[in-house]
């Protein structure tokens, strides 16, 4: 094991982690998140974030459907559920931008905002794509470490 | 809590069931309560948890969320009560207003939190219930 590669990419993970934070694409429930990887789910925090992200491309159809091709019959119910449940798991694995953008759209369902809700829309897409990227460059860095022969930091953001 | 300090079940032999439709919460209680040594079983509503009891699968705890499909958290816990279902079912959901939060709590929960749940909020679910005494 290269100590020396090996340190280096260990500053780069906690520095890039802790940017991630900074610019509020994640808050504490990610961390909690990664408390729970062990040796017997090394993967752990990559699936469940694979399955939010699913969940997102899967509410982002429904919703460009009900908001977009139906512009006269937009169910602003069925489509503040959907954002419900988006807010709720996006909560769940502390994606805090999308979560926030979440926040925003349902705001815009309460008062029939179709053209809020557009917009929503387009940031949902924006948010989720935009942490995809970023998470997947955070856990190539794991991988670097790992194959480095090092250990992945844990970073406390207290 | 560091990873080390954690409370470990197993040997209480514990179960619990989780009742949430989304994929997401449905793998992070789960690995939450399998942290723990809790052995748990997951299903997607109301009914599929009520069914579940019917075959007659029983659990020390219950997840529930309140917002699912078919039935939802509130009509799944009228209806386990009423079939004499005396396990602790935690109420574990978003919704976080008083009325809502009390018509939950009515139906028959024994405790709520909202989500998102994290080891410290289930410590506390076990703990009320008496599953864990903390040292």
């Amino acid at each position: 094991m290269n100590t020396i590669v090996v340190g280096q990419l260990q500053r780069q993970f906690q520095d890039y982690i802790v940017s991630l934070y900074q610019q509020g694409y994640l808050d504490n429930q990610f961390t909690e998140l990664r408390k729970l990887q062990d040796e017997g789910s090394p993967d752990f925090v990559a699936e469940v974030v694979s399955l939010f992200f699913d969940d997102c491309a899967k509410h982002f159809y429904e919703f460009y459907y009900r908001i977009r091709e139906r512009p006269d019959h937009v169910d602003f119910k069925q489509v503040d559920s959907g954002v419900h449940q988006l807010k709720g798991s996006s909560s769940s694995v502390g994606a805090r931008r999308v979560k926030n953008v979440c926040i925003a759209f349902k705001e815009c369902c309460d008062v029939q905002n179709r053209e809020g809700c557009l917009r929503c829309l387009q940031q949902v897409d924006y948010e989720y794509k935009m942490l995809k990227t970023k998470l997947q460059d955070l856990f190539n860095l794991e991988q670097q470490i790992l194959q480095a022969g090092g250990t992945i930091p844990q970073v406390s953001m207290n | 809590m560091t990873r080390e300090e954690l409370p470990n079940l197993a040997e209480s032999k514990l179960t619990a069931l989780v009742v949430d439709d989304n994929f997401v919460n449905q793998s992070i209680h789960q690995k939450l309560l399998a942290r723990l040594g809790i052995t748990n079983e997951v299903v997607c509503n109301g009914k599929e948890a009520v069914d579940a009891h019917c075959s007659g699968r029983n659990y020390d705890l219950i997840l529930m969320d309140m917002d699912m499909p078919i039935m939802n958290g509130i009509q799944a816990t009228k209806r386990l009560r009423e079939m004499g279902i005396e396990s602790k079912i935690a109420g574990v959901t978003t919704r976080a207003n008083e009325g809502e939060k009390k018509e939950f709590m009515e139906a028959g929960l024994n405790d709520f939190q909202e989500k998102p749940l994290t080891i410290s909020k289930l410590l506390s679910i076990l703990h009320k219930f008496d599953f864990y005494v903390q040292t």
